[in-house]
């Protein structure tokens, strides 16, 4: 497998109408060459459309696909020279090991000498090669998966696309393949376009995220930049969990304000430049696991009073529910070894949290 | 006896009913057969001497496995493209082409040889077309010979022919199609080495079906072939019951059998016949 530099994919307004329904909605997207983007989206997001227009299996309605700024959105698939992992895998039943790797290699006219040599080494790559000569039928879900990378890296593909290549796979072999596949990435130094819904999978694999809703993309960043700045209520609430205060903006300054909520006044320090007009609405995201529960005597930027509704204990830490008379219902998260109280439920608790743990995020457009 | 013993015994009660009539209606029938394929006229293999020396013996023989055949081979392609078809078909499409594969079956098989005589016939739609539109000056022997049998063969084996191979084919998952074009495969490419691949059990199904079917064929060739071509039953049911020539007829009963259970034999080795039979899937 050469190191050869992956190749670069643009998005131009990618539109994709199925009668009335809208599957993929003017999204335009830049992947630069080597990186491991992934789309993420619940189902109907229209993620795995966008995947299967740039494998060209899907003609979208409207815009087009660019490789390196050419425009390759009337190749058929096959003429556009990607490997794809599918969903499931896709292994032919009726060949070997060995065989579904050659594949390709063998539609490409390969000589027969190439073609082992080749062979050897993609399986060599996903440590395979003891069992180049099995039926898929005959290996285990992971092994599977890791025929399914070889035979769709084998050929020097301009890019790989993956659809779910996780979904099929149990908890914990799912979190070995992440790293696997991420260390294949590094490898391979190819372009890797990940299509899932699972939010972990893409926070630890990727090096950038597009996350779609409606068949819209709604925000594209590094995986801390979504986690930290969501832009709006759904990619806070997608990526990771989210409290959603709400309230009215009062002394706005660039970079930060008050959030008016009922009797309490929050400080928020959001970093952003243009101020916010006093008066309006506000709605803020705050992760769980920035809310502390206070000892006596501790403060915080702000701080709230509530009461556990329930709490569940999860080995690391503990999940709290806490009820607050102007926030309504809050979920922290703390460290279970360093939680100065002993959660019960009913019992009076102070909350804090720093000015920068809350972000503002705007309303999702219905 | 013990318990567990009187259970056993219990369970076997109710199977029976079924066991004796299967015994009195088709195991006994049968053995019958083979009683007189030895026994009459007279003791000994001398009617099964005639599989070697008699050149009419033979000569149904293979006229029989010549019509099988082609019959076989003409069914599954036409069947195979059929199937196909379906199977790429839209959902709502799919329902009109089983309907019109199924439909030919419920006709009576006597029905559809009789509208296969009108059409063939010297003085038939076909040939009285062709004679009109000037293509031929003579009318085409089309019927009461191997031809007319073999069309009125594929005919009533085709829907046969196209049940089993559907039913693998709709085991194909289409995402191996996908997967092989985004390999790089022509959609030439993808058909001969994933689809034709995976369709073959069905095709092999459906070929040891429409083969089985074709040798013990009666009604059709005895009237698309008008009695100047035999094939072994209807060659059977005139030893039988216009000869009187009990002992030879069921030789030839016998032979029917052995090679049918010969056929069923040789593939259950290469496919599972559950399979065919549509207890598969």
């Amino acid at each position: 497998m050469s190191a050869a530099a992956g190749h670069a994919l643009g998005l131009r307004g990618l539109t994709k109408r199925y009668g009335d329904f809208i599957a993929v909605n003017d999204v335009s997207l830049e992947i630069g060459q080597g990186e491991f983007v992934t789309l993420l989206g619940p189902s109907g997001s229209g993620k795995t459309t966008i995947l299967m227009a740039i494998a060209g299996f899907v003609a979208p309605s409207e815009g087009a696909v660019l490789l390196d700024g050419r425009d390759i959105t009337p190749l058929p698939p096959e003429k556009r020279n990607f490997g794809m992992v599918f969903q499931g895998y896709a292994l032919f039943p009726h060949m070997t090991v060995a065989e579904n790797v050659a594949f390709p290699l063998r539609v490409r006219g390969m000589s027969k000498a190439d073609r082992d040599a080749k062979v050897r080494a993609a399986l060599d790559l996903v440590q395979l090669a003891q069992f180049a000569g099995r039926l898929p039928k005959q290996l285990s879900g992971g092994q599977q998966q890791r025929v399914a990378l070889a035979r769709a890296l084998v050929f020097d593909p301009s890019l790989l696309l993956l659809d779910e290549p996780l979904s099929a796979l149990d908890k914990k072999l799912r979190a070995e393949l992440q790293e696997e596949l991420k260390a294949l990435h590094r490898r391979v130094g190819r372009t890797f376009i990940n299509v899932t819904h699972d939010q972990e999978e893409a926070l630890s694999m990727s090096d950038r995220i597009a996350i779609l809703n409606h068949g819209r993309l709604v925000q594209a960043g590094a995986p801390g930049e979504l986690y930290e700045r969501p832009r709006t209520r759904f990619v806070a609430d997608f990526l990771g969990k989210s409290n959603f205060l709400e309230g009215t903006v009062r002394q706005p300054a660039p970079g930060g304000f008050m959030l008016e909520a009922g009797a309490s006044r929050l400080a928020v320090a959001h970093g952003q430049g243009a101020a916010l007009p006093p008066g309006t609405r506000s709605l803020l995201s705050l992760r769980p696991e920035k809310i502390a529960l206070l000892a006596e005597g501790e403060t915080a930027e702000n701080q709230v009073e509530g009461r556990i509704l329930s709490w569940s204990y999860l080995g690391a830490g503990f999940a709290l529910r806490i009820a607050t008379p102007d926030l309504g219902e809050l979920r922290a998260v703390l460290p279970a070894w360093k939680s100065p109280v002993a959660p019960a439920e009913d019992l009076p608790v102070r909350l804090g949290w720093s000015a920068d743990a809350a972000v503002p995020v705007e309303e999702d457009a219905a | 006896m013990s318990a567990a013993g009187r259970t056993g015994a219990g369970w076997w009660m109710l199977i029976l009913p079924a066991f004796l009539l299967l015994v009195v209606f088709y195991i006994a029938p049968i053995a019958q057969v083979l009683t007189i394929s030895v026994t009459e006229p007279e003791l000994g293999l001398g009617n099964y001497e005639r599989l070697f020396t008699s050149s009419a013996v033979q000569r149904v023989i293979e006229t029989t496995l010549r019509i099988c055949l082609i019959t076989t081979v003409l069914a599954l392609l036409l069947g195979y493209g059929i199937a196909y078809a379906i199977t790429l078909a839209r959902p709502r499409a799919q329902g009109w082409w089983i309907l019109a594969v199924l439909v030919p079956l419920w006709i009576s098989v006597l029905v559809r040889a009789f509208a296969w005589v009108t059409l063939l016939r010297r003085q038939g739609l076909v040939n009285n077309t062709l004679l009109g539109a000037g293509v031929i000056d003579e009318p085409l022997p089309l019927v009461w010979n191997e031809f007319g049998i073999i069309v009125g063969m594929v005919h009533y084996m085709v829907p046969f022919a196209v049940l089993p191979m559907l039913a693998s084919m709709r085991e194909i998952d289409p995402r191996l199609l996908a997967a092989a074009r985004g390999l790089g495969a022509s959609r030439g490419e993808v058909f001969r080495r994933v689809f034709l691949p995976l369709s073959l059990p069905g095709v092999i199904a459906a070929g040891v079906l429409v083969f089985i079917f074709s040798l013990g064929f009666y009604i059709t060739p005895a009237i698309l072939g008008g009695g100047k071509t035999l094939m072994v039953a209807e060659w059977i049911s005139l030893q039988i019951l216009d000869l009187i020539r009990w002992g030879l007829g069921t030789m030839m009963a016998t032979m029917l059998v052995a090679a049918i259970l010969v056929t069923l034999l040789v593939f259950s080795r290469i496919v599972d016949l559950r399979r065919i039979f549509g207890a598969g899937a």
